[in-house]
């Protein structure tokens, strides 16, 4: 009989908990290790827009291709816990109506359902539109709930037999030479400390990553960059409202339940835990909300987050710049045996994040099994619960 | 804004105590602001649920000056400046340490009911007709109920009685009644129509006070009474 690999992963955001179901999948026991509650980091912040891609079709069409695809896998795999109701991206000034070919033959090229939606009926079907648009052209977006998000594949990955410890936090790895081995907790439930045991550990910190890795004497370029959304507090727009136009502040508009969500900015921190908010973020999502829908200036805001998106960094570039695509680091190439972090991405592709790393882990453990998640419909995010 | 937060400290085992920090935070901040800021100054051991601060997750229900909060949408303005904001574990829930609750009543009752999460979105025309993309036959969105569960916390009846289905669940059976989307509709009303259903409410509508996004479960259960009685009369005059 052949031995069953522990794995540990460390972080319950999007990255964890899909990694998580990856490998339970596949068969290995897995143990799930966050500091705080489930999707407490970056992944709960995040703006919930399930990309169609559109955004990155013109300058980044790898992001772009990855979006749409993994776009219609999560609408297969967790059908029930989304807003399906397309989006439109709309040209708001003359130098968005000339992105508009630019657009739709990016979108062509990455495969993404673009079709033009005359400006009149645009208006009809989303009465709060600024009436003066001068263009609008429909895409696949969707809206997610991030905490039901990760809880849908943790449940999925516990009901095969993973194991999750919320409020545990790892304080250290366990090495064996230049190997880890396993790692130590602190658990906050009662105070105390103990070691647990892995065959691997794969460090899904998010911005927190490089922090978990110099544990291992390790250090990954991730840049924790965070950005401000603000919540209206009355749905305002059906579809995601996007700016026709290349990537920018404040050019998506994401409705959920009964509000609309304005996002979002980019700056660098050093300090990932309770970054303080700037005012002029704030103002900056309110003018750019108001361009493409007047009304979110005459409704009461219910909210406003920031959180740090992990980005991989490379020396010299834009934060605007750093690819939102994710990366893979084995630590063998550092010289630290057992041990990958896997970063950057969004949670649009938390599951092929969780393939690409799975399908590492598996290799180095000498596993022959394929990834199944891109067809396993997942548990109800409620189940996580069911003990 | 200077602040004062008095957190409930407590691990399995040993006494409960309080742990009072000083915080600064803008005006604009949220009680939840005020927490995490807490927590990065001055002691990172504090276990508090939180995700999406913006009032969708439903997780970070607490009591605020003992009073049902969802915090992350708790402006510290209603407090005011040099407060002191006594932060506790939501009631009817056990503690797994500090504030943070085992919630798993909150799940396991709405897999009990059945409620879907995603409802029909009523139209946002003022005209109040429904206008579709090309490809959609309806829009969908988040039902209002976030299960964060302050409305179990908040019943006095959920604190006498651990069967009690709550106002959560019922509100939820009623929103299955309306909008049923392919729910067993006699089972919603077996489960509902019981001594540990509906009639053990008895109308204080402190769920209704605590709920943070207008689902008004007082209002609900009410109504889901009434639902069942004009089903057994019209039953028991030979219709169905």
């Amino acid at each position: 009989m052949s031995k069953k690999f522990h794995v540990i992963v460390i972080g319950a955001g999007s990255t964890g908990t899909a990694t998580a179901h990856d490998l339970a999948l596949r068969g290995l026991d897995v143990t799930v290790i966050e500091r705080g509650e489930i999707a407490s980091g970056t992944t709960g912040r995040n703006h919930c827009l399930l990309h169609s891609g559109g955004r990155y079709a013109v300058k980044d069409h790898e992001g772009a291709i990855e979006c749409i695809e993994e776009n219609m896998i999560l609408r297969k795999i967790m059908h029930d816990v989304l807003e399906l109701n397309d989006g439109l991206f709309v040209a708001v000034d003359e130098s968005d109506l000339a992105f508009k070919e630019t657009f739709l033959a990016g979108c062509e090229e990455c495969h993404i359902p673009a079709r033009e939606v005359p400006v009149k009926r645009a208006l009809e079907i989303e009465p709060y539109l600024n009436p003066k648009i001068l263009a609008a052209v429909q895409v696949p977006d969707g809206v997610f709930e991030p905490y039901r998000f990760c809880l849908s594949f943790l449940a999925t990955a516990v009901k095969n037999g993973a194991q999750a410890l919320p409020y545990h936090e790892v304080v250290a790895m366990k090495m064996s030479g230049n190997a880890v081995a396993g790692v130590r907790v602190r658990d906050y439930r009662t105070g105390q400390e103990r070691e647990i045991d892995a065959d691997l550990v794969v460090n899904a910190a998010g911005p927190w990553a490089e922090h978990i890795a110099a544990m291992a004497s390790v250090d990954v370029p991730v840049q924790p960059t965070p950005g401000v959304m603000v919540t209206i507090a009355k749905r305002l727009n059906q579809m995601v409202i996007n700016r026709l136009n290349k990537p920018a502040d404040g050019d998506i508009v994401v409705p959920q339940r009964q509000t609309s969500i304005i996002g979002t900015t980019s700056w660098k921190v050093e300090n990932a835990d309770a970054i303080p908010i700037p005012q002029d973020h704030i103002d900056k999502m309110l003018h750019m909300g108001e361009l493409m829908i007047p009304a979110v200036r005459q409704n009461p805001i219910r909210g406003v987050m920031a959180v740090a998106r992990p980005l991989i960094s490379k020396p010299g570039t834009d934060e605007r710049d750093a690819s939102r695509t994710f990366e893979c680091f084995d630590h063998k190439y550092d010289g630290v045996e057992n041990f990958v972090t896997i970063s950057g991405g969004k949670t649009t592709t938390a599951r092929a994040m969780a393939e690409k790393v799975s399908n590492i882990v598996c290799r180095k453990l000498g596993v022959e099994a394929e990834c199944r998640t891109r067809d396993v419909v997942l548990e109800s995010y409620r189940n996580y619960y069911d003990n | 804004m200077k602040l004062n937060v008095k957190i409930y400290r407590y691990k399995p085992g040993t006494e409960p105590h309080y742990d009072t920090f000083p915080v600064e935070v803008p005006e604009t901040a949220n009680v939840l602001d005020a927490l995490e800021r807490a927590w990065a100054d001055h002691d990172m051991s504090i276990m508090f649920r939180h995700a999406c601060h913006h009032a969708s997750c439903g997780s970070c229900g607490l009591l605020v000056n003992d009073q049902e909060k969802l915090p992350c949408v708790t402006p510290v303005t209603d407090y005011g400046e040099g407060a002191t904001l006594k932060i506790d574990p939501m009631r009817n829930m056990p503690v797994i340490t500090d504030l943070a609750v085992d919630a798993s009543v909150v799940y396991q009752r709405m897999e009990l009911i059945g409620m879907p999460i995603i409802r029909n979105a009523e139209t946002i025309r003022p005209d109040k007709r429904t206008i579709l993309p090309e490809g959609l036959e309806t829009f969908g969105r988040f039902e209002n109920c976030l299960e964060c569960g302050l409305c179990l916390s908040a019943c006095p009846v959920m604190a006498t009685d651990p069967q009690f289905l709550g106002p959560m669940t019922l509100a939820a059976a009623e929103r299955l009644l309306a909008e049923p989307r392919g729910a067993d509709v006699d089972r919603v009303y077996r489960l509902v129509d019981d001594e540990h259903g509906v009639w053990r409410c008895h109308s204080s509508f402190e769920c209704t006070e605590a709920c943070p996004y207008e689902v008004d479960p007082g209002a609900a259960i009410m109504r889901l009474k009434r639902k069942i009685g004009m089903r057994k009369l019209k039953r028991f005059f030979g219709g169905s």
